[in-house]
């Protein structure tokens, strides 16, 4: 071999191996790591598969620096390494995704880009010399980026295509990638692989953690499995099936089907009628939404995101001002209420930004659970919270909703996104809805955890309730929905019956291409 | 003809005492600016202040240079910044809590250090005009209209001025600015590309806070060359306020400091010529003035959105 074989295009050294040995990592009440062995080599993409909460971030953290581990060592193409924060990491040539955006709002891509790297004429900025480099990257990988736009104007996958230039640009011999495509489309998820499997084929060493099965199989070589912070088996992505790679993660048979059992139809619980609604800058972004859904009965709204979902959740929450039209809960006119009437008349809302919109980070488990209702019994007697009711009450739908936490004393910021989201859930359902909105009520969330949810959105819809699902997952959509309206650019393209509907036909009509059949 | 001489020397006055009055905002506002930039509040300004004025007013005061009045001051908020650093960064204490504690300090301390080393008001000879002459009797000063304005400042009110420019430049055009600015966004961002988000607070906090010991300074041993208990009188807390009102901009703060200190020397004016109105409500002008710019929605959401949040990694 000729020495260039050991460099990357970049012209930076490969990381022909790297292997992390027997690693321990306790956080109070959880071990997040239980000498867990994991390796990955040049060219190679391998997969990291868990349930939530299962130690993938936790491990990826430590070789990235952020963590310290109680035992283990990292080896680097065959030597024992100590990193102990991301500047070393970096100086390894390792790079990470993290599965929360890391990008500065208020600057630019190019600046993004730029900090903490040395600028070629210190101790001024040379942001031209960046931008230029970020041009000629996004051309080798096609990649989609301006470097003078503001990020804060970025949709999401624009911004994952910010957080891949940056590793890109620092060389990045090994990438670690968590959760990447949680937030993305079907075709961004395509252009990304894209990028990715030219990463491997130039030598880098890639880890990818996702929990797509099928985006394990599309892309990666090899697939290490995680169960409560224990490696519980590693293997050849060819070598295995779903339903095995399912089985192993969860410890049981997993149903990847789902059963719509036959439900009687009630009366109308959500009407939407002529709604237009703008938003800051003027731009309408619901046109003339005519919609009803049923006690009985779970529609879902498909569509690219950005077409009206999120104005949408958030005109029936009473989140968002409407210019005209109406909307009923439960046959109450409550147009232009605040949230809290929605919520007294039946509504319950899981947004589509959990961390944000949907939990208050710095709070309990058990405070979180009572977020609309501690005003009123039986969380509060006068002006006193009854605590005893309120752990009890907190006790209950941990152990109900199968939310993993050390205890419901646990600050909500250190859960693992996909728990965050069945406590939200638990909230939601608990609280004896009429109607329920849920937007994007998986994403993130482990196969074992998603097939749990659609079971609660099921037995809720057997219950009477009346749901509205919006979802990007067109499967899921299918799957759960008894109609689907299709959005785009605000309005509603149509309503069809999921049953009767091919998954081309929804892609036609999300397209803006066709209206209902 | 006497009457429009006279107006015309009152209008000069309030330009010329406008500019220099701005000088002690300048220097503690845009320091603050760093501070605030970087995600620190630093309520201690004012308490700095009267620190650096009384060490730079002792210091020319025992030596009789005011370059060395000068340094010390500095020094002074150097170390001041520090002790804010240790007990708002590293052991993360409530940012306001804190400044006022600094606050508290700095008043009690530079109290007692002038009765015990000082004891009366004395004048010292600190920085003078500099007047720009050519010749013995040919000084651009003496320009009518615009020498008054422009040429019969100190050095100090000079380096106030060209501070706004240089403090624009560092935050926007160098990599350190683009750290700093990062660090009061989003810190866990800055601290996953291996930047150390501590040390750029600690460093901003520092610069930050030796300005606002230069802007006491700026009082004792340039404007007003004495020093007395609790000369400032609430300068360093308009200061503060100064930055909100400039949106975290240095030129923004500019445009706040002269209009403050513009509005200050009008009412000094008003006083002087004991118009009409109670000194009381000339006195408040400028205050009312600052609540009302705070109060101007759109400034919020400039606000850098770490400000006040210490930085934590997720692990402990
Ligand atoms: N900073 C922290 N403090 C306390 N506990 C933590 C912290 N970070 C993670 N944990 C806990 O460690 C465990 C592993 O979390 P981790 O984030 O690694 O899970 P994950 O496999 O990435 O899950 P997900 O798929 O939901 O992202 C969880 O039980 C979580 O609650
Ligand atoms: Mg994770």
């Amino acid at each position: 071999m000729t020495p260039d074989a050991k460099l990357l295009p970049s012209g930076l050294p490969r990381i022909e191996s790297m292997e992390m040995r027997g690693i321990v990592k306790k956080f109070p009440g959880v071990l997040a790591c239980d000498h867990v062995n994991f390796d990955v080599k040049a060219g190679e993409i391998h997969a990291l598969l868990g349930e939530n909460g299962a130690g993938k971030s936790t491990l990826m953290k430590i070789l990235y620096g952020l963590y310290h581990p109680e035992e283990g060592e990292i080896i680097l193409n065959g030597l024992p390494v100590e990193i102990n924060s991301p500047t070393d990491s970096l100086n390894h040539g390792i790079g990470m995704i993290h599965q929360h955006f890391m990008l500065v709002d208020t600057l630019t891509v190019a600046e993004n880009v730029a900090l903490g790297l040395k600028s070629t004429r210190e101790p001024r900025m040379d942001l031209d010399v960046v931008s230029a480099r970020i041009r000629e990257l996004a051309v080798k990988y096609g990649l989609k980026v301006d470097p003078n736009a503001l990020v804060s104007k970025l949709a999401v996958g624009e911004r994952q295509r910010v957080e891949i230039v940056k590793a890109l640009y620092r060389g990045a011999a090994l990438l670690v990638l968590d959760e990447p495509t949680a937030v993305l489309t079907p075709q961004e998820v395509e252009e990304l692989f894209h990028i990715f499997r030219q990463m491997a084929a130039d030598g880098h060493a890639l880890i990818f953690i996702s929990h797509k099965l099928d985006e394990i199989f599309a892309l990666t070589d090899r697939v290490t499995v995680l169960r409560d912070g224990k490696a519980v088996g590693s293997t050849l992505t060819s070598q295995i099936n779903k339903a095995g790679l399912a089985a192993m993660m969860v410890g049981r048979e997993v149903s990847l089907s789902r059963e719509r059992p036959d439900v009687t139809v009630g009366k109308v619980r959500l009407s939407l009628k002529g709604i237009n609604a703008f938003n800051a800058d003027g731009q309408q972004i619901l046109k003339e939404i005519n919609l009803e859904v049923r006690s009985g009965e779970i529609v879902g709204v498909a569509g690219i995101s950005g077409n009206g979902q999120r104005p949408l959740a958030e005109t029936v929450a009473g989140l968002q001002p409407v210019a005209s039209g109406t909307v009923e809960l439960d046959g109450q006119l409550v147009t232009g209420l605040p949230p809290a009437r929605m919520f007294k008349a039946g509504l319950s809302y899981i947004p589509e930004e959990r961390m944000h919109d949907g939990v208050v980070k710095d709070f309990s488990v058990a405070e979180n659970l009572i977020l609309q209702d501690h005003i009123h019994a039986p969380f509060s007697k006068g002006i006193f919270l009854d605590f005893k009711f309120i752990a009890k009450h907190a006790q209950r739908l941990i152990q109900a909703f199968n939310v993993k936490t050390p205890s419901r004393e646990t600050l909500v910021k250190n859960l693992s996104g996909g728990n965050i989201q069945k406590l939200i859930l638990a909230r939601e359902l608990a609280r004896g809805p009429r109607v329920l909105i849920a937007a994007q009520p998986t994403r993130g969330v482990d196969i074992g955890a998603t097939e749990y949810i659609h079971a609660q959105l099921l037995k809720g819809r057997a219950e009477g309730l009346a749901t509205l699902l919006i979802s990007e997952d067109l499967d899921e959509v299918k799957a759960m929905s008894d109609r689907i309206a299709v959005l785009f650019e605000g309005r509603i393209m149509g309503i069809v019956t999921s049953d009767e509907v091919s998954t081309e036909q929804l892609g036609l009509m999300m397209a803006g291409e066709a209206a209902a059949v | 003809m006497n009457d429009q001489l006279t107006l015309m020397t009152i209008v000069l006055g309030i330009i010329h005492s406008g500019i220099r009055l701005a000088t002690p905002y300048l220097y503690a506002a845009i320091g603050e600016t760093f501070s605030q930039r970087s995600g620190v509040l630093n309520l201690g300004v004012e308490g700095v202040m009267l620190m650096g004025s009384f060490f730079g007013f002792y210091a020319v005061y025992q030596t009789g240079n005011p370059w060395l009045g000068l340094l010390a001051a500095l020094v002074v908020g150097l170390l001041m910044g520090l002790i804010m650093g240790v007990v708002s960064i590293t052991l993360k204490a409530e940012q306001g809590i804190s400044g006022i504690g600094m606050y508290m300090f700095g008043l009690g301390l530079s109290s007692l250090l002038f009765k015990t080393m000082v004891g009366s008001v004395e004048g010292v000879e600190g920085f003078s005009e500099l007047r720009f002459c050519v010749t013995d009797t040919l000084c651009l000063a003496d320009v009518p209209i615009l020498g008054d304005i422009f040429f019969n400042h100190s050095i100090v009110t000079y380096g106030a001025f060209a501070l706004v420019p240089l403090a624009w430049w560092i935050l926007n055009k160098t990599t350190w600015g683009l750290k700093v600015r990062a660090a009061g966004q989003n810190p866990e961002a800055v601290d996953s590309l291996g930047v150390n988000v501590d040390a750029v607070r600690y460093v901003s906090v520092m610069v930050g806070s030796a300005l606002a010991g230069v802007a006491g300074a700026s009082l004792s041993i340039s404007l007003l060359g004495i020093f007395q208990e609790n000369m400032t009188n609430g300068m360093g807390f308009t200061a503060v306020a100064l930055v909100y009102f400039g949106s975290w901009r240095p030129y923004g703060v500019l445009v706040g400091a002269l209009l403050f200190s513009g509005v200050n020397a009008l009412q000094l004016w008003v006083q002087v010529l004991k118009l009409n109105i109670p000194s009381d409500v000339a006195v408040m002008l400028p205050y009312l003035l600052t609540i009302v710019a705070l109060a101007l929605p759109f400034r919020r959401s400039m606000q850098p959105a770490a400000l006040t949040k210490p930085f934590e990694r997720g692990e402990n």
